[in-house]
């Protein structure tokens, strides 16, 4: 064969290869979305492959009429909406000083150590526990969005990106008398708006996702967020009592299953576009140049 | 002129309150938020040397010197969660290793940029979504009549139990976990590979190099050293099998194979409420961990110039 014809056989059977590869990310998600649209008995018999069979939205239906489902759909909005703003101010407020050189700032280092540390040494899950349990934290949302409420990853993140903007500018209002404030907030603040847009997004999708401090800090089933409410129904290792899992055999219908996990999700589809905007960036400059 | 940068480098460390305590102030609260949330429990791995009681506190309770930890290497089970999980981690960090360096450079081939760029959204999606969810998927797609055994009766094979075979759930976390994460790992390479220099392809091409030939003596040496500092940082992993994953996904019978050190420190722990020894076996492992950790920063160091902040 000759060069050019190898080439083009290579080409074809590579983009054949990554068009499976893609599909095989996509296919669970639009089985799961099939299930959820599908008619029941036709789900039960295994009829539903990629495509709904017996379209319904009876499964919606059921789920818009769960009050257990709305009610961790409101706790999960809250931490989101807390969360997101405890995390976005603490990383903003704590990344700006660390950018700045030891020279300028030499009690940096300190602050450095303080993080590293607790960023590799973790104290383990009871004195965790323990402690939000002292707080008197439990069944309160504060448990969900205090411990979490410094998110060092994000703010090496932030900081990285905030030391290459360049430095005459902040000197140039210097000169005309700029204390750190102020150049904080008219300055560095508005030149960093695509990382701050990268660690909201980060944060919003930790926030959302996460499910097992909701399930070890809330003894009320009714304080947990959407995701520990799904795990709960989900998982079978874990049946607490009997009461609980003749409730959860009875919404186990995997129909109705299916249309919460795809609506749990919808928010992470929605805002992915906006994250693919970012992130590239964001990634190099965290994961490959720290 | 290099002699004021080696000495500015390490300054003594000094607070100067009146020249900076306007960034003292922006950090108060973060590291308040740390000291209260990180530092405070610290105290608590006490209990791990202690007769833990909660009414009488941590430290109300009595001694007991080393006798967790005496009681856990007793413990029949503590063997085998500890080569669970590293066989498990090791089995994930192995896997996990060559296949974004495949897809990256496949990708890099590809010329429609339309494509490239979906493929590269499509396959990166799986990442952000929760181990909740995905145990959901998993738990309907994998079942015995769900549509991967259906998919294997076709081509005759029998039924294989994944929830419940001892080998097959082990291949299955894997699999999943590869599955969320080579996305992950092909973005992180793609942009790599973007940064390696044109020019060097273009005197390839003059000297009459194949594009398998660019990529084997271009491509692959110039991404080699940010595979190397990601496998270097995996290190630190090595005794984190995947908690979210397992505990959605595992039953009593396949602990056997399957049970990890984080989930047999949540079952001993808020279960069984044996804080003692649930907070020795996770000492243990925070200890261990730190240590691999910080040898994996230091080598990361040496070899790509690597430091956290």
């Amino acid at each position: 064969m000759s060069r050019k014809g190898k080439s083009y056989l290579f080409r074809t059977v590579n983009v054949i290869f990554l068009a499976f590869l893609a599909a095989l990310c996509l296919l669970p998600l639009i089985h799961i979305a099939a299930v959820s649209f599908s008619d029941q008995a036709m789900v039960s018999a295994n009829r539903v492959g990629l495509f709904p069979k017996g379209f319904t939205l009876a499964s919606y239906k059921m789920v818009a009429k769960r009050a257990a489902f709305w009610t961790a759909f409101g706790v999960s909005v809250k931490r989101v909406i807390l969360g997101v703003a405890i995390n976005t101010v603490i990383t903003v407020l704590m990344a700006y000083p660390l950018s700045k050189s030891e020279r300028e700032f030499p009690f940096r280092r300190v602050y450095v150590w303080l993080l590293i540390f607790v960023m590799i040494f973790d104290g383990g899950l009871v004195p965790n526990y323990l402690l939000v349990h002292n707080l008197n934290l439990f069944d309160t949302i504060w448990a969900l969005v205090l411990p979490t409420a410094v998110p060092i990853y994000n703010i090496i993140l932030t900081m990285n990106f905030m030391k290459q903007l360049p430095g005459t500018i902040e000197e140039a209002a210097m000169v005309d008398g700029a204390g750190y404030f102020q150049r904080f907030v008219y300055l560095v603040i508005p030149l960093s708006k695509p990382v701050i847009a990268t660690v909201t997004l980060f944060s919003f999708i930790g926030h959302w996702n996460s499910w097992f401090d909701g399930k070890i800090y809330n003894n009320q089933t009714t304080n947990y967020p959407l995701q520990t409410y799904l795990q709960n129904l989900i998982s079978s290792s874990d049946m607490t009592n009997a009461a609980e899992a003749i409730e959860n055999a009875l919404s186990n219908v995997k129909t109705l299953q299916a249309a919460q996990l795809v609506l749990t999700l919808l928010p992470i589809l929605v805002i992915y576009p906006f994250l693919q905007k970012y992130f590239v960036k964001g990634i190099t400059v965290g994961a490959v140049k720290g | 002129m290099k002699k004021t940068i080696s000495v500015s480098k390490n300054p003594p460390i000094r607070f100067c309150w009146k020249k900076n305590w306007q960034l003292h102030l922006m950090l108060l609260p973060g590291i308040l938020l740390v000291i209260l949330f990180k530092y405070v429990p610290l105290s608590g791995i006490l209990i791990a040397f202690k007769d833990f009681i909660p009414r009488k506190g941590i430290f109300g309770s009595p001694w007991a010197g080393l006798e967790n930890f005496e009681y856990m290497f007793q413990l029949p089970d503590t063997m085998r969660i500890l080569w669970n999980t590293l066989k498990i981690a090791v089995l994930k960090i192995l896997v996990n290793f060559p296949i974004p360096v495949l897809v990256a450079i496949l990708l890099n081939e590809v010329r429609g940029r339309h494509f490239k760029k979906s493929v590269q959204t499509i396959i990166y999606l799986p990442y952000f979504i929760s181990w909740v969810i995905l145990s959901g998927m998993i738990l309907d797609i994998f079942s015995l009549d769900g549509v991967v055994n259906q998919a294997l009766s076709l081509f005759g094979a029998d039924p294989v139990f994944f929830m419940g075979d001892k080998k097959a759930f082990v291949g299955l976390l894997v699999g999943t976990d590869v599955w969320k994460n080579f996305g992950y790992g092909t973005v992180v390479y793609l942009a790599a590979i973007t940064g390696v220099d044109e020019s060097l392809y273009e005197a390839a091409r003059i000297d009459g190099a194949n594009r398998f030939k660019q990529i084997l003596h271009i491509t692959l040496p110039g991404i080699a050293p940010i595979v190397m500092l990601m496998m270097i940082l995996n290190l630190g992993n090595v005794l984190n099998a995947g908690f979210e994953q397992i505990f959605n996904l595992y039953s009593p019978r396949v602990y056997e194979t399957a049970d990890i050190i984080d989930t047999f420190v949540y079952r001993i722990s808020l279960v069984e409420a044996n804080y003692s020894l649930g907070t020795a076996v996770g000492l243990l492992k925070s200890v261990v961990s730190f240590l691999l950790i910080v040898s994996s920063y230091k080598l990361a160091n040496k070899y790509s110039d690597y430091t956290i902040f």
